[in-house]
């Protein structure tokens, strides 16, 4: 067993966990925060993905103990204190980006990170980003059709609903 | 204007905050107060006699709880299937014993051997693996073909041979097909194969059983489409649980398509050992199990037969198909190549006479059973390749040929046992011209020409058949269910209501769209309305969600009890107002007297009904709360036309989709922006269908695509924006609310209109490419190319 230590959605977390404990794990099984999602065991789903000092990062490809020290942040994070949706989260409702809600944690934490690094993507832009993340719900539409609203674009030309 | 609530609007879905916020609360979010983990030891051979499992060195492993074997199953019932096709010689179908744990004989990797429960899922992993077992490899049945051939060997030994029936239908009609193909003036033949797919929703199937030792009664958490469904077979023919003894609760359901239907072993394992050992039991399936144990989906090869007149008049159509089944009968399996396979093969044409024969057959494989579409994909995808090759044949238009052959008149009686109630297909193929812009189509080829590519156009049309009905026609088919739907509607005394519901939401957004109607039933708003669903232990008996059925069916269950509040609430306004009730009307939430200004709140009336002061207790009762079940009359048939567009790179051979359309008549609509989200996800896992995704055997059994690795799951950039329509409407004549059902049509639509697209690419540069097997990859294409 080792003992990690690390930033939570801005709170300090520890635990002991075994040395191939993985990071999705620790945030499910040790700290309660179910909002993150296993959907694979070949780092292919991106269900998992949070961020990691600010990088998205699939919680199922590294250690806890990788992560020890670090600055991590889940979906339960991301909308403000008095429930308020962020941009994407907001922008995925509203263009119905989601339906089963499963893929949806790593979607969301998916696209923040994107909307960081490439403030206005282009439609392929999001499509190639989105590689590690699998939907197999909504058929991408309206997922890369929310973030782009997100993004400030106008959307209104892109087929309805 | 659009709507902004009630039928006709999009509100935001109200299950989407919590889903965004990460609190939804699937089953594997589910974890109870000392419970134990399970891990599954599985079979790696496709067929093996297991001659001794040795679990001493595994029993003493650290954490080990118990570990349970096919010996602690004997006298346990059998996994059973829900449907009994009978064969063309009015016999029973085989039907072989499933096991929750193997007894004696592994059918096909995957097949759970001896399962391991430990205080850890770690420690249930690691004991599992140090588990001997002494198996005796056998022979692998693969192909369908050979595993029908005499002297094959056999999947089950007490079964006469592989076949699990062979069925014809109508078989008195055969004489007459066979006729009329000998006169025919041409004939066009297809042979095909719709390959094997897996559902792959993005959860997991997850159980968890516990077993409460006060009052003796069970409860399963489970990633289920209809935990009443499983609750009775699990209960009533394999464990032996009274229903009222056992609760089955399915929370938030990450997806299901079908795969999360049945009813599997490892449900039965968990609240079996649950009581066993008198701790909750959980499991979680990784991917790279749910590869080798979810049911999977498809499978056929097919040959299918087009006969034509000089006219080009569609005069005969025949097929013949071999069905895989796998290992074992699953919940639904026999059902999916007969009664939801033949009774669709009329599609949209009014072709006069119609022969289809299946013979199942059992293999060293998964089971196989019902994926989005269900038997509706493969009659769709056999009859619009074999239309479009005639087209090709004969040298006419294809959208032409189908449209001479259009059924016209409603309603229509096909030669396949069932009668469409409405439809317009000429409709939706005008519709369909517009939005793909059909008339463009030849500078865009120009232009992908220009820059070196094959441009191909592909167009089909599909009818499907939803909301599966009514019980006794299903009996008679079969079924040993009945396929009604039920909902209790309860109206507090605040005016409030909770709608408990039969059918189970797992992304379909039924907490969205059911308030919808009440709304507009009695005009109040949608958030006075609360949808509960998912747990036996407080909603009716109801068949759950799948077949595109619970508008339908589970929707004018809704409508019904809703229609039984309304009336009781008239009498207790009639009373308060001292009104006749035939004068009481209700509009905008409050009940008036007509031609008076006299009228009183909804919430009024749901007062007195709870707080009977004023009340006409001598007639009714106090209280409002009503439960409806609902017998359809007929299926729905919802149908479309599609179109997609490909570029075909000439020297890779590489597919891409440029454009995707879809016009599709789902009767009314109650929220179109999830209707549309609907037809956007089933066309995804179409064109994942056509271009990429396929499950393969080797020939002794092992899957090769079993993880994500291998299996291609359609990505963001496989695929395009959609073009999707619905204001193509023929309301459904026998349902209340008109609709007919939208959640399959894109998974049964869009493959063939990818091939059709790929096979006019290749035309276009003068290959002579008649068919591409699916999924249509860069090699095969090449292969075809280059043949
Ligand atoms: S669970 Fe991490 S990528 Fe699938
Ligand atoms: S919404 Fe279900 S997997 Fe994406």
């Amino acid at each position: 067993m080792t003992q990690v230590s690390m930033t939570v959605n801005g709170q300090a977390a520890s635990g002991d966990v075994e040395g191939r404990t993985l990071l999705s794990t620790f945030l499910r099984e040790h700290l309660g925060l179910t909002g993150t999602h296993v959907g694979c065991d070949t780092s292919q789903c991106g269900a998992c993905v949070v961020h990691v000092d600010g990088n998205a990062v699939k919680s199922c490809t590294i250690l806890a103990a990788e992560a020890d020290g670090a600055d991590v942040a889940t979906i339960e994070s991301q909308a403000a204190a008095d429930g308020t949706l962020n941009a994407v989260q907001q922008a995925f409702q509203d263009h119905h980006g989601l339906q089963c809600g499963f893929c949806t944690p790593g979607m969301v934490m998916s696209a923040v990170a994107l909307l960081k690094d490439n403030p206005s993507p282009s439609e392929a832009e999001i499509r190639a980003y989105l590689e590690g993340n699998i939907c197999r719900c909504t058929g991408y539409h309206n997922i890369v059709k929310a973030i782009m609203a997100a993004s400030g674009q106008d959307v209104s030309a892109i087929a309805a609903e | 204007m659009p709507k902004d609530h009630g039928i006709g609007a999009s509100p935001k879905r109200r299950e989407d905050v919590r889903f965004l916020t990460g609190v939804g609360n699937y089953t594997d979010d589910i974890n109870l107060n000392g419970q134990a983990y399970v891990h599954f030891l599985r079979s790696d051979v496709a067929h093996g006699k297991i001659n001794g499992i040795d679990s001493t060195a595994a029993a003493a492993m650290p954490g080990v709880v118990r570990i349970f074997t096919g010996a602690d199953f004997e006298g346990v019932g059998s996994i059973p299937c829900g449907w009994q096709v009978t064969d063309k010689h009015g016999q029973p179908m085989q039907e072989p014993a499933h096991p929750v744990l193997a007894q004696g004989k592994v059918r096909h990797v995957g097949d759970p051997i001896a399962a391991v429960v430990a205080n850890t899922p770690e420690q249930a992993r690691d004991a599992a693996e140090a588990i001997e077992v002494d198996m005796e490899e056998l022979p692998a049945v693969i192909d369908m073909k050979a595993a029908v051939q005499e002297g094959a060997t056999k999947v089950h030994d007490d079964l006469t041979s592989n076949l699990c029936y062979d069925w014809g239908f109508v078989e008195e009609n055969k004489g007459a097909v066979d006729e009329a193909f000998s006169n025919a003036a041409h004939v066009t033949t297809l042979e095909l194969v719709n390959n094997r797919l897996v559902a792959n929703p993005m959860e997991p199937r997850v159980a968890v059983g516990d077993y409460a030792r006060h009052n003796g009664e069970s409860t399963l958490y489970t990633t289920s489409q209809n935990p009443h469904v499983i609750r009775l077979l699990m209960g009533a023919f394999v464990l032996g649980i009274p229903e009222h003894k056992l609760r089955v609760v399915a929370p938030d359901v990450g997806g299901g398509f079908g795969t999360k239907i049945f009813h599997y072993a490892e449900e039965a394992f968990c609240t079996f050992a649950a009581k066993a050992i008198n701790r909750p039991v959980k499991w979680t399936s990784s991917r790279s199990e749910a590869f080798i144990s979810d049911a999977h989906g498809r499978d056929h090869v097919t040959k299918i037969e087009l006969a034509l007149d000089a006219d080009n008049n569609f005069t005969a159509l025949r097929t013949e198909t071999y069905a895989n089944m796998g290992a074992y009968l699953s919940t639904f399996a026999p059902s999916v190549p007969t009664w939801l396979h033949g009774t669709l093969m009329a599609g949209n044409y009014k072709t006069p006479l119609i022969y289809v024969n299946v013979k199942a057959v059992f293999t060293n494989t998964v089971p196989v059973d019902a994926y989005r579409g269900a038997g509706r994909p493969e009659a769709t995808y056999q009859l619009e390749r074999v239309v479009d090759k005639a087209a090709r044949e004969l040298g006419v238009d294809p959208i032409a040929l189908r449209r001479q052959n259009f059924i016209t008149e409603f309603p229509y009686a096909t030669p396949v046992a069932v009668e469409y109630d409405t439809g317009d297909y000429n409709a939706t193929m005008d519709k369909l011209s517009e939005i793909a812009d059909l008339s463009g189509f030849a500078a865009r080829r120009a232009e992908s020409e220009k820059n070196g590519k094959l441009r191909g156009l592909g167009v089909n049309c599909y009818i499907e058949a939803c909301g599966i009905a009514p019980s006794n026609l299903v009996g008679q088919l079969g079924a040993r269910a009945g396929l009604y739907e039920s909902a209790t509607v309860r109206v507090n005394a605040t005016g409030g209501l909770v709608v408990m519901t039969g059918s189970h939401s797992h992304g379909q957004g039924h907490e969205t769209s059911f308030p919808q109607v009440i709304a507009e039933m009695i005009g109040i708003d949608e958030s006075m309305v609360e949808i509960v669903h998912g747990d036996t232990a407080n909603t009716p008996m109801g068949m759950g969600t799948y077949g595109s059925r619970s508008l339908a069916v589970g929707g004018s269950a809704m409508v019904r009890a809703t229609e039984k509040i309304i009336n009781k609430a008239r009498k207790i306004a009639a009373h308060l107002m001292e009104a006749s009730e035939a004068d009481i009307e209700l509009k905008d939430g409050a009940f008036s007297v007509a031609g008076t200004d006299k009228s009183v709140a909804w919430g009024d009336v749901c007062l007195a009904a709870y707080v009977p002061h004023n009340y006409p207790l001598e007639d009714i009762e106090p209280g409002l709360e009503e439960t409806a079940f609902y017998d359809p009359a007929n299926f729905t048939y919802p149908s479309g036309a599609y179109c997609c567009e490909v570029e075909v790179d000439p020297d890779t051979g590489k597919v891409t989709i440029e454009s995707f359309a879809a016009a599709d008549d789902f009767g009314n609509i109650v929220n179109p922006m999830i209707v549309s989200g609907q037809v956007h996800g089933g066309i995804a896992q179409g064109i994942g269908q056509a271009l990429l995704e396929g499950a393969v055997y080797d020939e002794n059994g092992q899957l090769l695509s079993a993880s994500y690795m291998d299996y291609a799951m359609p990505r963001a950039d496989d695929v395009p924006f959609y073009s999707v329509d619905h204001s193509c409407v023929t309301p459904c004549t026998h349902n209340p609310l008109g609709v007919k059902g939208c959640g399959e049509a894109g998974a049964i639509g869009s493959p063939p209109a990818v091939v059709n697209a790929v096979v006019d690419a290749l035309q276009s540069a003068g290959k002579d490419v008649t068919h591409i097997d699916m999924p249509l990859s860069p090699s095969r294409v090449w292969a075809a190319m280059n043949g």
